[in-house]
């Protein structure tokens, strides 16, 4: 077992709005050891984006954490005084957001921007902070880094800009990136360059990573660990190899069902889950997946608790699970059901 | 760069024509014979129309037209009906009056403006925005004779702090007389700038701390008030710039009323004699410099945002 670098404990966060209280995020809980890549998988409103906003205390009004806890190497994050934690985001934790296009102040230089992050928490004085601006582009991949230094957000490409913006978070060497869908708005051939630099880098230093992304194809390619996200709540956690081949929800099921095959020669058709998730305002007691879900029983309109299942730390909220380490396939089996 | 300045430049030509020929074509429409306002009533017909003929006002418009713009072109504005001085000498001889006076007051608005729009910006619907709003809407109101009869009433008549009148004090001399004299008109005139800017900077602080890059920068460990001066004060500023521009042309002449409340010499007072006593080639002079200025600041603001704003410089 690795050093936990950072635990959330039944995390909630809501939203007050005018329809109600939305409950965006209903306990989650979840570990990234140091040097770890833990993947945050579901569809848009999960609460994927919403816990990690939480985590580095960036939530605003009408948001509002409304409980759990978070940890970082042991200590609480939770109602930490601004001025510390002014001292961690961008030093110790840092971020990089969906879009790249808006992500960057269009009226300063690309230098200026990563070497303001520099002079804040290393202390460099200008020149000093310029200099490593100038290696930081050049290690993600930008040509000519002492020409670019000098030049505008609006004179790079999209691809480019967040090469520029994983510089921005990588500067201060933080033990924790945060990557909140950071391909998402970029074309495919920059997903997989983008994806590949930031495997590299993580070769190079011990960051660990928690990238966010609704992409399981992203999720194999760089994770080790993943979390599944679904209405707020985890519904499967394990490594990748189990979230893939000892699949232990059929929530996760249905996301690698609705996948693209490499060499389906038979031509399968990709199954689409049926219907949509739950409203989070009020939501109903019991699994948030069962109106969804092709194995829905009785039992099921209680919520299950995070049952363990095959593999190291692979656990599952799915009540098919219940009585005994197995996979849900198994499971299935056992009952003389077929997966559907 | 090079071509957005020189297309700018080009531009201008055409516009200043056609400004000429607006201001020459209001005076002409305006109601009212200057001829005979300036002739005593019984005086003979045959002497109006020789009069008239001198003036070269019995020629067709065009041709008044053309001979007005040539010399206008030359710096020569004609001569005042009224005192027969040449018009271009009285406008620059009360420049510097206004210019000091409008200078100043502007330069004040921007000061106050820029922090007080910051912090009502950013501390959108607390105390300090709604008191800050609350002071603008006042000055964007308040008729400016009715403020300035407002300041002379108590700080002139009732505290006897600051002269209420003119620019110097009779058998006085120097800057510091001037001073004192300029900070009742000022400020009157800086309150309903300041009320303006600071509606544009508290809104533009507004919009700029909603935008992704400032939610960002939060990510990356900046407080509050680094965001504010490094980040959103520079996009912020920008359509200062503009409205700066745009004020040049008041530098001149925006302060009429200001000027003639507090007898203040500028160009805004003889404009408003000039009115009075319908004296067509002072109106006609003051019109067509006032409107050169305001296309200048134009374009000197166009430039300056070019320099200013980095996404400009690379776009044609």
């Amino acid at each position: 077992m690795t050093e936990q670098l950072l635990t959330v404990d039944n995390l909630r966060v809501s939203f007050h709005t005018r329809a109600g209280e939305n409950q965006a995020v209903r306990s989650v809980s979840f570990r990234v050891g140091a040097g770890d890549t833990l993947g945050i998988v579901g569809e848009s409103g999960s609460g994927k984006s919403v816990t990690a906003k939480a985590i580095m205390d960036l939530i605003a009004a009408p948001g509002e954490v409304l409980g759990g806890e978070i940890r970082f190497r042991g200590e609480s994050l939770r109602g930490l005084p601004q001025k510390k934690w002014r001292q961690l985001r961008g030093n110790r934790i840092a971020m990089v957001f969906q879009d790249p296009m808006t992500s960057l102040n269009p009226v300063k230089t690309i230098g200026y921007q990563i070497a303001e992050v520099l002079r804040r928490h290393k202390g460099l004085g200008k020149e000093a902070a310029l200099k490593e601006s100038v290696n930081m582009l050049r290690k993600v991949g930008i040509n000519e880094p002492e020409r670019r230094v000098h030049q505008y957000p609006h004179e790079f490409s999209g691809g480019m800009r967040q090469r520029v913006m994983i510089a921005m978070a990588l500067s201060c060497d933080p033990e924790l990136l945060i990557a909140d869908e950071p391909t998402t708005a970029l074309d495919v051939t920059i997903q997989a360059q983008l994806l590949d630099l930031l495997t590299q880098l993580k070769q190079q230093s011990d960051t660990a990573i928690v990238l966010i992304t609704h992409d399981l194809g992203v999720v194999a390619k760089v994770c080790t660990r993943v979390v599944v996200m679904y209405a707020g709540m985890v519904m499967e956690e394990g490594t990748v190899e189990d979230i893939f081949y000892r699949t232990g929800h059929p929530y996760t099921q249905g996301l690698l069902r609705s996948l693209p095959q490499r060499g389906g020669a038979n031509r399968e058709r990709l199954v689409p889950i049926e219907g949509s998730p739950p409203d989070l305002i009020d939501p109903e007691p019991g699994c948030p997946f069962r109106e969804r879900c092709p194995y829905a029983f009785e039992k099921c309109g209680e919520l299950p608790p995070m049952l363990e299942t095959e593999g190291d730390g692979h656990r599952s909220l799915c009540w098919l699970l219940e009585g005994g380490k197995r996979t849900l396939a198994q499971a299935l089996e056992e009952r003389g059901e077929a997966a559907r | 760069m090079r071509r957005l300045i020189i297309r700018r430049l080009l531009q201008t030509i055409p516009m200043i024509f056609f400004v000429s020929l607006v201001c020459f074509a209001l005076v002409k429409a305006a109601p009212g014979d200057p001829v005979k306002t300036f002739l005593p009533p019984n005086i003979h017909q045959a002497d109006i129309e020789r009069i008239r003929h001198n003036l070269g006002l019995d020629q067709p418009a065009y041709v008044q037209y053309a001979k007005w713009l040539k010399e206008s072109l030359s710096g020569n504005l004609g001569y005042s009906l009224v005192n027969h001085m040449p018009v271009t000498k009285q406008i620059l001889d009360r420049l510097p009056a206004t210019a000091g006076l409008m200078g100043a007051a502007i330069a004040l608005a921007v000061l106050l403006a820029i922090p007080l729009g910051l912090a009502a910006g950013s501390n959108r619907n607390k105390w300090v925005d709604k008191l800050v709003n609350l002071f603008a809407y006042i000055g964007i109101s308040v008729p400016l004779f009715w403020l300035a009869i407002l300041f002379v009433y108590f700080f002139s008549i009732k505290m006897h702090w600051l002269p209420s009148l003119g620019m110097h004090t009779i058998g006085k001399k120097g800057a510091i007389d001037v001073i004192k004299h300029g900070i009742l008109p000022c400020s009157v005139l800086a309150i309903s700038f300041l009320s303006s800017y600071v509606r544009y900077i508290r809104s533009g602080t507004i919009s700029q701390l909603k935008e992704d890059y400032v939610q960002i920068q939060y990510a990356f460990g900046s407080g509050k008030r680094t965001i504010l001066f490094r980040h959103v004060m520079k996009h912020v500023l920008l359509p200062i710039i503009t409205l700066l521009g745009m004020s040049m042309g008041e530098l001149v002449t925006g302060a009429i009323v200001t000027e003639t409340v507090f007898s203040w010499p500028g160009i805004g007072s003889l404009g408003m004699t000039a009115v009075r006593g319908l004296d067509y080639p002072v109106i006609l002079g003051i019109t067509l410099f006032s409107s050169l200025l305001l296309i200048i600041g134009n374009l000197l603001a166009d430039i300056l945002y070019g320099f200013a704003d980095p996404r400009i410089k690379t776009t044609r």
